[in-house]
């Protein structure tokens, strides 16, 4: 075994590449406490957070983005280790703590691709700005299967193509390690190789859906109802079963959109 | 002049102001903060009823009319700093529409708060001026409706514009973030100290023919001060 030359001068082991986030409990809309262990979700962690409509999940993300304290409605407690509670007062924002991406967000830059991507690599001041460009461009390609270049301008992206520029973007480009998610369209994304792309960057991903296969995605989930987390549920062996058959079926809803958008006949049998 | 905190807050017209505004005062009434807000105008408002409708108590409104919106603005700030004192407010507000870009309300030792619409795009606050360069706190608003990337160059830059400002991101529609911007708000407005009352940005230096109500063009119609762009020959 060889002794590593700089040993008494390297830095201590960085836990991965991020910090890890703590979530205390609090209690819900009716103040009854929720009563789950405190949670502490690391880099590569993807968490899926579901409940009906109204069941607090804004709250929840909001007490991410925040940092909370204990002081907003629901009580949490959200800190990232490693560094003091609360935000700081002299930082100017949040958007490098938390990234976020929804279903309602438009590229509204009149520029192309290579331009826009140009223009948030050189706000990060990352030193190899076309490196990065081509491996998002790249990495945005494989999520939706539909090549475009750093050319195509942002407005002739077509839904999916701009959903996965979005997510490879905030992969590859965005610094912060948290991206809160709310739900990821079936329109044209693979949604399994969007969420492997996010976890391997060593974020912590936290995703709001409704839909049972993004769910199932996540090892873990937080179940919300009245403004509380109610329960956090393991995926289980016969979930991870299902979930194999969702994407089956994902699949071949995928093939079908395929073969009627190339103008062919839906059976395979025919042409 | 008593315990009263004042806050002004401007903004570009429908960048969600009084929506965040109406959010904001919730939270410090709720608080225990007795909370009054003024809107001041150019043409036409709704807004002292939808903050009346929010349960906001202390309200008022007026309209510049014919005036320049800034000089209305400003010649009105003692009337209703006494009018706040005299309902014994904690905090009074004035929020701001009228404003064209040159000029801002933001009043020496009371919070400043600029209000900018994350779809006017990265180039707006390049263009917004000395409202968003002498705030304190910056609300972005929208933010929902926008990429990761195109939040994070539009934070960058206001950052440039104005260096000391905090950058909220805050929908004014569902609340989020508003409870935040609240406590920031509660935490560093302070009261108003005891010398004469001053504006952070002058106004403009000199008046025309059209300040006074020309309508007519042409250079004989034209007196005061005047400037001509240069055109490419």
């Amino acid at each position: 075994m060889t002794a590593f030359p700089d040993a008494d001068r390297a830095e201590p082991i960085p836990t991965a590449s991020g910090p890890a986030l703590v979530i205390e409990p609090g209690r819900d809309r009716e103040g009854s406490p929720e009563g789950f262990p405190p949670l502490r979700l690391v880099p590569g962690d993807l968490l899926a957070v579901v409940g009906p409509t109204g069941c607090g999940k804004s709250r929840l993300l909001a007490d991410i983005e925040w940092l909370s304290e204990g002081d907003s409605p629901s009580g949490r407690k959200v800190r990232l280790e490693g560094f003091p509670a609360g935000i700081d007062e002299e930082e100017t924002g949040t958007h490098h703590r938390v990234a976020q991406l929804s279903q309602t967000m438009q590229f509204t830059l009149d520029l192309d691709v290579g331009s826009f991507l140009d223009l948030h690599a050189r706000s990060r001041e990352v030193p190899d700005a076309e490196t990065v460009a081509r491996a998002v461009v790249e990495a945005a390609c494989t999520l939706c299967g539909e090549p475009f270049t750093a050319r195509t301008h942002l407005s002739g992206l077509s839904g999916g193509q701009s959903r996965a520029l979005m997510i490879a973007d905030t992969a590859l480009l965005a610094a912060a390690p948290i991206v809160l998610v709310d739900e990821v369209e079936n329109a044209g994304v693979d949604r399994r190789r969007a969420m492997d792309l996010l976890v391997s960057r060593d974020k912590i991903v936290l995703m709001a859906t409704h839909d049972p296969l993004l769910a199932l995605l996540a090892p873990r989930r937080l179940v919300l109802a009245r403004g509380g987390i109610r329960r956090i549920r393991d995926r289980t062996p016969g979930e991870e079963f299902l979930l194999a058959s969702l994407e089956e079926q994902d699949l071949a809803h995928t093939r079908l959109r395929d073969r009627l958008r190339a103008g062919h006949s839906a059976c395979e049998s025919e042409i | 002049m008593s315990g009263l905190r004042l806050v002004t807050m401007a903004g570009p017209p429908t960048c969600g102001k009084t929506s965040v505004l109406r959010h904001v005062l919730g939270h410090l009434q709720a608080a225990g903060r007795k909370v009054g807000v003024v809107k001041l105008d150019c043409l036409v408002t709704e807004d002292a009823q939808r903050y009346r409708q929010a349960g906001i108590e202390h309200v008022a409104q007026g309209l510049s009319g014919s005036l320049c919106p800034d000089h209305f603005f400003a010649g009105n700030v003692p009337r209703l700093l006494s009018w706040g004192v005299d309902r014994g407010l904690d905090m009074l507000f004035l929020e701001s529409a009228g404003l064209c870009n040159r000029c801002s309300p933001h009043v020496r030792g009371a919070l400043a708060l600029c209000v900018l619409d994350h779809l006017g795009g990265v180039r707006l606050p390049a263009k917004v001026g000395p409202m968003l360069r002498s705030a304190d706190v910056v609300v972005a608003t929208r933010g929902d409706l926008v990429s990761q990337a195109e939040r994070e160059v539009f934070a960058l830059e206001v950052r440039r514009h104005a260096p000391k400002a905090r950058v909220l991101g805050v929908q004014g529609q569902t609340g989020q973030g508003t409870l935040e911007l609240a406590r920031l708000v509660d935490r560093r407005a302070t009261v108003l100290p005891a010398d004469e009352l001053r504006l952070r940005f002058s106004m403009p230096s000199a008046v025309c023919s059209y300040c006074l109500g020309e309508t007519r063009l042409g250079d004989e119609r034209q007196i005061g001060n005047l400037k001509l762009l240069e055109l490419p020959s």
